[in-house]
Formats: structure tokens, sequence, C-alpha cells
């Protein structure tokens, strides 16, 4: 979602999406560390700077006086901010993976004969409840809609008078706020590593493409498309294959559907 | 203008004398990338031992210099490693600990005749002729054994679900576990094979839970363990959990947390074994690093000892003597005290002593057993 959001709005590609989503554990484990907090403040803490950090920070600093350069140059700083993340989490924290405290523990429910865990469960719950309220800060609410004027035409947006530049700063903090989100439900399982990002940008941005670039349902179902496919392979086929698949499916897609399952065909003048 | 001669040539002569006074032994190790847990623990393990033997003055009054370089967990930086190591003409190397690392850059130091103090556990390691390897722990076909016996004994399993990693380490233990299965009569209910830092093993779960096997084996590197375990606890596996060293090293104790509890299995070093000298060397390392030490520190340590009695005992540096008189030797912590437990190398570089089956309780490695040297 982050990444269409980005597009969307600044015709950002972040292929630092991945290593966005890997810093905000090590923000709370280090306000748990070196701030002494307990792991709830931690949260908002982390919360807090990822927003500043990956929000406001990287808009005014990276984007900003790139962008203007065109969107190659930007695609290459964002990889380089990702080994930058990369190499500091390594230098200034750890290389090794760190233990992240889960919220729901590790107990699971037996239902209809499976044990289902309780923190897929509420990890389902918080990514069913963040989809829907985005969709109605999106689409319910008067900033919702400034924002999704500026997505289609910001010109016109501009001499609507939306507040073109606000708006792209508030899709940039979404996005900070979604990949905290994603890093606080995902550390406790993957645990906290400098290295998670490689995998989990690869994932999002394949799920990006193959759901529809320019939709954000699209890359929603991308995303739960992606991982049943995944997790059946692994399951059911083979274990070795199941980091290919998922690249198949991208070929698959680009050329047959290059707009994305859901996505819809755009005409830009270059 | 005489007393600057003089005064330069005493420099000179002073910088020539501290040359003198030093042995190089790099350490080559995985500081990061997917084997940093084993290789950090390694590598402090080592440098605690080295600043103890200087702060006595060295070996054979040679201070250790042992610069420190990361191998990334990749074998082609590790080759490129242990060839500037060598460069530098050093007395021993000390690491790396990934098996895969050490089949492709043992071969350096064995044609320049430098002996080699590895952690890698893959069985073929010590059985390519290679007369400059030390193993600094058991290697699979020593630990293997031991583990099947307590499958098939303690355990009293008739099928087993094996998980194991795709690389070196993780293929030589399937091996030569499947071979001691198959010679007890033991099935093996589901062989899944995982990646080297792979993430999630949800799927992976999902089909040893499947086969219905008695125990599950988890045989994968720590990081990986560990996310093994969370999983397992998440998806509410009921049959017990065992392992070869890692998956109840404390390491993964730490990152997998109150998911570790019950876990069970044969280790060849512990921090928690119930022997003074032990126990001593774990005191030390966490008032030090502030972290509980899991073998591969051990194994670094004791490296380190091994190489300094084998030298004191030789009376010089001499490489090619080294290696001779490692093979075959028995150092005693009455010897040397820093070996910590009594150890044997034989005629191939593997190294023999007690061992310790043990169980995850309370976040800690409770030793249930020890069990005797092969050799006795």
């Amino acid at each position: 979602m982050g990444f269409v959001l980005l597009w969307q709005t600044s015709q950002t590609i972040n292929f630092a999406q991945g290593e966005f989503v890997m810093l905000p554990a090590f923000f709370v484990l280090a306000a748990m560390k070196f701030g002494g907090l307990s792991f709830p403040l931690a949260l908002v803490v982390g919360m807090l700077v990822s927003l500043i950090v990956l929000g406001v920070l990287f808009k005014r600093l990276v984007v900003d006086p790139i962008l203007r350069h065109g969107v190659l140059p930007l695609v290459i700083s964002t990889l380089g901010l990702a080994i930058v993340f990369k190499e500091g989490v390594k230098e200034f924290y750890a290389a090794e993976a760190q233990s992240f405290p889960s919220p729901w523990g590790s107990a699971s429910l037996q239902i209809a004969g499976a044990a289902v865990s309780v923190q897929s469960l509420a990890i389902i719950a918080v990514a069913i409840v963040t989809v829907g309220l985005l969709q109605w800060f999106l689409h319910g609410t008067r900033t919702g809609r400034q924002m999704q004027a500026t997505a289609q035409n910001p010109t016109l947006a501009r001499v609507l008078g939306i507040p073109v530049e606000r708006m792209i700063l508030y899709t940039f903090l979404v996005n900070a706020a979604l990949v905290a989100l994603a890093s606080f439900l995902v550390s406790p399982i993957y645990l906290a590593k400098f290295t998670n990002g490689e995998l989990l940008g690869l994932a999002a941005f394949v799920a990006a493409i193959v759901g529809g670039f320019n939709q954000v349902r699209g890359a929603i179902a991308g995303g739960v498309l992606l991982g049943v496919i995944d997790n059946f392979v692994a399951a059911y086929w083979s274990a070795q294959y199941r980091a290919a698949i998922p690249l198949f499916l991208l070929i698959a897609v680009i050329l047959w559907r290059p707009q994305g399952l859901l996505g819809r065909a755009e005409e830009r003048t270059v | 203008m005489k007393a600057n001669w003089i005064g330069a040539a005493l420099l000179v002569g002073a910088l020539a004398a501290h040359a003198q006074e030093s042995v190089y032994m790099p350490i080559v190790i995985e500081v990061s990338g997917n084997g940093a847990v084993s290789g950090t623990n390694f590598r402090d393990g080592a440098l605690m031992a080295i600043d103890e033997i200087n702060a006595k003055g060295g070996i054979l009054k040679h201070k250790i210099n042992a610069p420190v370089s990361d191998t990334q967990s990749n074998p082609g930086i590790s080759r490129a490693q242990v060839q500037k190591a060598i460069d530098g003409n050093p007395y021993v190397i000390l690491g790396p600990v990934f098996s895969g690392s050490v089949k492709v850059n043992m071969v350096l130091a064995q044609q320049a005749e430098i002996p080699q103090m590895t952690g890698a556990e893959a069985a073929e390691i010590t059985q390519m002729g290679n007369d400059y390897i030390f193993r600094t722990s058991f290697g699979q076909q020593m630990s293997m054994p031991k583990m099947a016996a307590f499958v098939a004994n303690g355990m009293k399993a008739k099928s087993v679900a094996f998980l194991w990693v795709n690389n070196d380490y993780g293929k030589g233990g399937r091996d030569v576990f499947f071979k001691e299965m198959a010679a007890r009569g033991i099935k093996i209910a589901a062989d899944v094979s995982t990646e080297s830092g792979q993430v999630d093993f949800a799927a992976d779960i999902v089909k040893m839970k499947a086969s219905n096997a008695d125990v599950m084996f988890i045989y994968t590197n720590e990081e990986e363990c560990a996310r093994v375990l969370r999983e397992a606890r998440k998806q509410g596996v009921k049959q017990p959990i065992i392992g070869e060293t890692n998956v109840i090293s404390q390491k993964v104790i730490d990152l997998a947390g109150e998911t570790a509890e019950g876990a069970k299995g044969h280790v060849g070093l512990t921090a928690d074994a119930p022997i003074p000298a032990v126990q001593a060397f774990t005191e030390k390392f966490q008032k030090r690093y502030k972290y509980v030490p899991d073998h591969n520190g051990i194994k670094g340590y004791t490296a380190v000892y091994a190489v300094k009695y084998a030298t004191e005992k030789l009376g010089k540096f001499d490489r090619k003597a080294l290696a001779k008189s490692l093979h075959g030797m028995t150092i005693t912590p009455a010897q040397e005290p820093g070996i910590l437990i009594e150890t044997t190398w034989d005629a191939h570089g593997d190294i023999d002593r007690i061992s310790f089956l043990v169980e995850v309780v309370k976040g800690r490695q409770k030793v249930v057993e020890i069990l005797p040297k092969l050799g006795k």
C-alpha cells in the first residue's frame, strides 16, 4: 500500500521500502535498551520517530531535492538509502537478529480442529482495521479526497486551491505509519534484523506490481495472493522454489496484464 | 646530530623488538550475515582468551596479535579473507565457523602449511586429508550418533520429522543422521529442507505437523532455529522438539524466549555445564560482553588455549610441528586451565571430549546427562 500511495501522489518509487519496514523495530528496541522505556511506550516512541524520519525527513531531505531531476535519480537514491539504513543498523545496533516482543504471546486457539495462533488472528485483525481506516480516510474525509485529487492531477488540484505540498507530505506520513505498523507486526515472527528489508521490500514491490501499482486495493489483493501462493507452494510443492514463484508471477503479469490484476491502464506523455 | 642517530637507532631497535615479540594469529570469522551469531560468539571467546594470555606475557613471551576480518558469512569472501591473512604470514588462523566457508578456504591454509582452528562441524571437513585443519567442537560424525542414540533410547521415538538448512552444515548433518536412523530402524516421517536466512517457516511447520512424527528434529542455524521454535509454538505443535547444539543454544533461547521451553538435545559444549572451570569462564564472559555465551564462545576460547599449550610444549613457533603435535594430543585442565574440559584431537583433527544432553528450562540450558568421551 505504501508503494502505491507514494507513487500515486509524488511518482516516488521507494526501493528502500523494505528497509523502512525493518527500521521501526530497531527504533522500538533502541528506546527500550537506551531509554529504559516499557514496550508499549517504546512502540509509541517508535511510531513517532518513524513518522519523523521515514515521513518528514525522507520527503524533505531525499525526495524533494532529487525528484525534480526525474524518477530515475530518485530510484537510485532510494537504493542508496536502503544500503545506508541497512549498514547503519548493522554498525550502530547489531548485525545479529534481535528478539522483538510480541504483544499477543504465543498462545493458540483450536478452531475446527486447527490450531490458529492468537498472534495470527491479531495480525489479520489489525491489517483489516488498518485497510478499513485508510479507505475511510481516503474516501470519507475531506483531506483524503484532497489527497486523491492531488494524486490524480496535481496541477488541477493546485488550481482548485488544494494545498498540494501538504497533501504529499500527508501521504509520506501515512506511508511511514504503515511501515511502522508492519514492522511491529512482523518483527515478533521474523525477529528484528538489518537484512529483513531485502525480503520484505521485494515481496511488497512484487505484490504492488501484480495487484496494480495505481490502485491501493490492487496492492492489497496482490499481497494476499502472493502470500497464499508462497505458502501453498512451500507446503504442498517445493520449499526450494518458493522464492521463484512470485517472480514467475511478476513476469506473467508484466507480459499479459502490465497494469496489474486490479490496476487500470494509464497513458502518460513522455 | 650524533645523539639523533643514536635515538633513531634505539627507536628502530625498539620497534623491531616489539615486532619480534608478537605472534600473528588472525581471526577470520562471521561478524555479519547469517553466521553472525556463531561468529561473534567465537570471536569474543577467542579475544577474551587472547587478552588473558597477553596480560600474562603472551605465548613464549610473544604477545598475540589477532586482527578480526569479517567473512560476511559468504564462502567467497571467507576465501579472500583467509588469503589476505596468509599474506601476513600467520602462525595459526582462527575460524571461520560456517562449514561452507571452511570447505573453500581450508585448502589455502593447507597449501601454506598453516594450522587452522575452525568452529565448523560438517563431517567431511576432516575427511579430506587436510593435516592442518583442527576442530574446536564435535564434527557431525561424532555428534549425530549421540543424538541418534538419544532419539532411540531417550525419546523412545519410532518416527522423526527432520527440518534442516540446505547448506554444507545442514546437508552433512542430515546425511549422517539419516544413516543412523536407518541403522536403528527409525522412520523419517518428514524430510524438510529450508534455506539459510529463511524468515517464514509457516509452511515448513505445517509439513512437519502433518507427518505426525513422534519427535521434531530441528537442524538449522541459530536465528532460523529461533524462528522455527516461534512458528512451531504459534501452530500449537505438541510433539517434543529436539536438536543438536543450535536449537538449544543460549542465543536461540534468548531469541525464541518462552517458545524454546522444553526443547531438548545434545550439545558438545554448554556454558551451563556443571563444571567449575566452564562456569568460571561463563561468568567472565558474561561480565565482559554482557551476554551469555553459547558453544561457539567456548570454541573460540579453548582454541586459543590449545594453541598456547601445544606451542609452549614445543618450545618454539613452528607451524608444521604444531600441526603434527596437535594430532593425537590430549590436553587436560590440569595441564592448561584454559582448555576448560579434557580434550583430545585424533589423527584427522577431530575432537573428542565429554558432552551433554540438555533441556531448556526457565530460559537456560539444564544439563540432564553427561555423556563420556567416545574414546573411553
